[in-house]
């Protein structure tokens, strides 16, 4: 009875070692700019070329920044709910247009609606890279001292605004 | 979603030419630290492998700062600060990552100690004493074996 005792419950260790590899994420790498100070940035507004915002502007408030593309699929996604928080006023959202061209860029806010205060244009994809952006959408949550608070990878779903975005922002407002 | 771009990077950077450098010998030092990078759009490839737009920008990143004249753990530690160890192909040895640099050689060491502890078991003779006319018979079957 006992030797078969021993290889069931290593099997039974290893199913449970297993398992747990199964739910985790691997994609969702964990950012090390989690309460650091948001990297400068100093770029074009996408709608207005000639006019630069700059990290420093944006000081004083929480605010989302959240990277999107007219290429990126998965910010088509998110992006009804981008429009409806928007509408809400909770938070002022600010975009970093990633690698885009502009025509495309204002062609697709045309035509999915403009949640954005304003976006910037990252045509290099430099600032993107100061942010360990890696895989478009991506969100944070900066609070007013200019220190990032959260980094969502991939869409906004309507439960990560719920439980995780919604609350934080009230609670860096208070 | 990754997957999808991972398998569309493929062609589409077929088609433009690679920025590669004038100089080679500047090229082997971007791909030898590209090396010891990983792509975080492809996780299984390096950054000197992976034909994702991300692990593009990073060679031309790298190929800049040498030119800029920083060192590799310059380029290094700029990666980290950015993507975090994870970017790292050779993870640092630090207390979150004890297990995973120690853990072979654990599991070794808990090997070769049942290893040992069953060759020892074996070694030494569960048998009893002969009893009664069984050294006889041991004799007698012995004896009839050599004849």
């Amino acid at each position: 009875m006992k030797r078969y005792l021993l290889p069931l419950i290593v099997f039974v260790v290893l199913l449970g070692f297993l398992a747990v590899g199964l739910n985790l994420k691997p994609r969702e790498v964990p950012s090390p700019l989690i309460d650091k100070p948001a990297p400068a940035f100093k770029l074009a507004r996408l709608d207005l070329p000639d006019k630069q915002l700059s990290l420093q502007d944006l000081q004083g408030k929480v605010w989302l920044l959240n990277v999107w593309a007219s290429w990126c699929v998965a910010c088509r996604v998110e992006h009804p709910l981008l429009v409806e928080l928007a509408g809400s006023g909770a938070v002022p959202i600010y975009g970093l247009n990633y690698k885009d061209k502009r025509d495309d860029a204002l062609a697709w806010l045309a035509k999915h609606g403009n949640p954005y205060v304003a976006s910037l244009s990252d045509t290099e994809g430099l600032v993107g890279i100061d942010y360990g952006v890696y895989g478009v959408p991506e969100t944070f949550v900066i609070d007013k001292a200019g220190i990032i608070r959260l980094k969502h990878i991939g869409p906004v779903t309507p439960e990560v605004l719920r439980d995780t975005i919604l609350p934080l922002v009230k609670k860096l407002n208070a | 979603m990754a997957l999808l771009l991972c398998g569309l990077a493929g062609p589409l950077a077929a088609q433009e030419a690679r920025p590669l450098a004038e100089d080679p010998v500047l090229e082997a030092k971007v791909m030898r630290i590209a090396e010891e990078l990983r792509c975080l759009v492809c996780q299984n490839e390096t950054i000197a492998a992976s034909h994702a737009d991300l692990a593009v920008d990073l060679r031309k990143q790298i190929r800049q700062k040498l030119q800029q004249g920083q060192s590799q753990e310059q380029i290094l530690d700029f990666m980290v600060q950015r993507y975090g160890d994870f970017v790292l192909y050779r993870p640092p040895v630090k207390s979150s990552t004890w297990l995973l640099w120690g853990g072979p050689f654990l599991l070794l060491g808990v090997a070769l100690a049942g290893l040992v502890l069953n060759i020892r078991r074996r070694r030494t003779p569960a048998s009893a004493p002969l009893q009664g006319d069984e050294a006889e018979r041991l004799r007698r079957l012995l004896g009839e074996e050599k004849s």
